[in-house]
């Protein structure tokens, strides 16, 4: 059934559905409608799992922590400062080989003070082991967090399900929210091998020697590697059973364009638009959307490209004294089999609006004869 | 050079430790000895309370020290409230 | 596409006016709305701005809006700041106003078309939200339901009552009051 939800609501909802076990929250702007809901909906007998008001984010992830070894499917959500002050456990989790979900709303990291979007939060929990999904829209995070458990689940890996401060988190559209009856088809419940149980007792996480220590990271990277396929994998069953279909990558209108916008996030969706808006034009312009960050799709990103290809990535994120991280991580993906060129440009930071206009500026610089040369980083914003 | 990509799904993905603690012989790291004087000691407890090792033993009046698993730690002889732990260099011993 | 550029103060409920209208149009089952919020300084009185996409195709385009084809303005005194800026020429300013009020702007904004739905007295009259501070947005939702034609007045009503936090049978009087006189207002223009 079609309904009227913001992005925050269509993640608690979808935690509902996933029959999650032990919901674990802290609030913080602009995630904090995602938690109350789950809150409201435990008050009202309407959400079964346990639900816990931890005194800080660094005390939810050690519940997640906590709860997942014990066997529970597991969900949180958190923003900003509050992600960056779960770090250190982020890395317990995914070393742990549990297979959380936690959604993440985008917003900027002070110094100074800024409540918008931006991915420099998410970004920045890079090398924690996590799996990273994208969102363009609030139907797109309901059907991710579903997607996520499943995926989780197959490779032992725990999955950050990302979307976009205000832009999604508190903008009101219509999302088809399945049955439970549907999702319980698509998403059996959580069957982990070990759990930490009082009648066969084993120790979890305790000191190991470095190649014991290697070995365990070896098989990470194996799991993270089959990720690749199992996101594909789960993405088709999930259209096969709701008629929506993702994959790692989502390309628009791709295949006679040699000049290409690289998105992320709602952005995305703005990017079809441009896309659009530059066909009207006669100009072959397609959008590809960045889905998952972690695994990064490299694989696929390869297949995509062909030779003499432009690629105009816009980072609403950046790393200083490297650039836009997605611009870098095309780069590396890329290098050196590929003879496609990518122009890096910085915008949004901070929750600044990335128009269809600014998108449509971007692809003219990137396709104009000139630009061959790739630039590192070109830093823009809308003119109003 | 050992390669780890052949069959990197083989290796394991977590570690479980399935021994008892109690394996874990402790006591060799000690280099001090508690020792207890049974004519001063109370019987109050406070040993074993704050024994970090919890190799404290309550069966008599006189608390027993497991040696398999002291460290030598010294916080029974520091908390004591009688000062009746002693405590005393290995070597001497 | 239809664009919709709501403005109002913390504490009138613009927000809640825009997901109010969201719900209805779908409801009324023949296009899709996006509604998207502004968030500042959240604070009772600050300007607030909300805005609101229409269409029957998927809306893909997310941002502000920056040009749009009307204003919803629900506090009248937010006529001295810039609110106009980037209103199509033509484009219509659904405004809470008594109809001296609303000549006095007709005539200060000839480049406009402005239509006036009394909210501020029906929101009176109902005793929506206090003396000081009358609570006018789900007349305004019932008067931008109408004048825009997003959808009929049986889905909005289902909506207003669904999502007000309190006095719905009062609410649903307001935008069913302004709805009225919103298509009176228009049909006159017409």
């Amino acid at each position: 059934m079609k309904k009227v939800l913001m992005g925050n609501h269509a993640a608690a909802l979808a935690a509902k559905l996933a029959r999650v076990q032990v919901a674990v929250g802290y609030p913080i702007t602009p995630q904090t409608q995602a938690y109350e809901m789950l809150a409201e909906m435990k008050a009202k007998g309407e959400f079964p799992g346990e639900f816990i008001a931890a005194e800080s984010e660094h005390s939810v992830m050690a519940a997640i922590l906590g709860a997942a070894t014990a066997g529970a499917r597991t969900f949180t959500a958190t923003s900003s400062q509050g992600l960056a002050y779960m770090h250190e456990l982020l890395h317990w989790v995914a070393g742990s080989r549990l297979p959380a979900v936690m959604v993440d709303v985008n917003r900027a990291l002070a110094a100074p003070w800024n409540l918008w979007t931006d991915q420099s939060d998410s970004l920045s929990q890079r090398d924690t082991g996590w799996m990273q999904f994208y969102c363009s829209t609030n139907q797109e995070v309901l059907d991710t967090v579903l997607m996520s458990y499943k995926i989780a689940e197959r490779v032992m890996l725990p999955a950050m399900v990302v979307l976009d401060g205000f832009t999604l988190s508190h903008s009101y559209e219509p999302v088809d929210v399945p049955e439970q009856s549907e999702v319980d088809a698509f998403l059996p419940p959580y069957k982990p091998e070990v759990v930490l149980d009082y009648k066969n007792p084993v120790g979890f996480g305790a000191l190991v020697g470095p190649k014991e220590y290697l070995r365990l990271r070896r098989r990470m990277a194996a799991d993270m590697a089959e990720a690749e396929s199992v996101i594909e994998e789960v993405g088709r069953e999930f259209g096969a059973a709701f008629g929506r279909r993702y994959g790692q990558l989502d390309a628009y209108r791709c295949a006679d364009a040699r000049t290409i916008l690289v998105t992320s996030g709602a952005v995305g969706s703005t990017a079809r638009a441009a896309v659009d808006a530059l066909r009207e034009q006669g100009l072959k312009a397609g959008n590809l959307r960045m889905r998952s960050f972690r695994p990064f799709p490299a694989k696929a990103l390869r297949e995509f490209v062909r030779p003499g290809m432009r690629l105009a990535v816009v980072d609403r994120n950046y790393s200083p004294g490297a650039g836009g991280i997605w611009a870098q991580e095309i780069k590396a993906a890329l290098y050196p089999r590929s003879r496609a060129s990518v122009h890096g440009y910085v915008a949004g930071l901070g929750g600044g609006d990335i128009t269809v206009e600014l998108l449509q500026e971007v692809w003219k610089r990137v396709d104009s004869a000139n630009a061959s040369v790739p630039v590192a980083e070109t830093w823009v914003e809308d003119a109003r | 050079m050992p390669l780890l990509d052949d069959d990197a799904r083989s290796l394991p993905r977590v570690i479980l430790s399935t021994r008892r603690m109690s394996e874990n012989k402790t006591g060799n790291w000690r280099t001090m000895r508690p020792v207890i004087d049974r004519h001063i000691c109370t019987g109050c407890q406070i040993c074993w309370k704050y024994c970090p090792e919890a190799c404290v033993k309550l069966t008599d009046k006189v608390p027993a020290i497991d040696m398999d698993f002291c460290k030598g730690c010294g916080i029974c002889v520091e908390e004591c409230p009688k000062r009746c732990v002693s405590f005393v260099p290995e070597a001497s011993v | 596409m239809f664009e919709i550029r709501f403005h109002g103060r913390g504490g009138q409920g613009t927000v809640l006016a825009v997901k109010i209208l969201a719900d209805a149009v779908l409801r009324q089952g023949e296009r899709i709305c996006l509604a998207i919020p502004e968030f500042g300084v959240e604070r009772r009185g600050a300007p607030v701005t909300a805005y609101a996409r229409i269409s029957d195709k998927p809306i893909l385009i997310r941002t502000r809006i920056y040009e749009p084809d009307a204003l919803v303005v629900l506090d009248p005194t937010l006529y001295s700041s810039d609110i106009l800026n980037g209103l199509k020429p033509g484009g219509s300013v659904l405004t809470n106003a008594e109809p001296e009020e609303l000549s006095a702007l007709a005539a200060k904004y000839p480049r406009f078309k402005f239509v006036g739905v009394p909210a501020l007295r029906i929101a009176r009259e109902l005793k929506l939200g206090s003396a000081s501070s009358p609570v006018v947005n789900t007349a305004m939702c019932g008067a931008a339901a109408a004048l825009f034609r997003l959808c009929g007045m049986e889905p909005l009503l289902e909506c207003v009552r669904e999502a007000v936090p309190g006095k719905a049978d009062a609410n649903c009087e307001a935008a069913r009051r302004a709805f009225d006189a919103a298509r009176e207002a228009q049909n006159a223009l017409a």
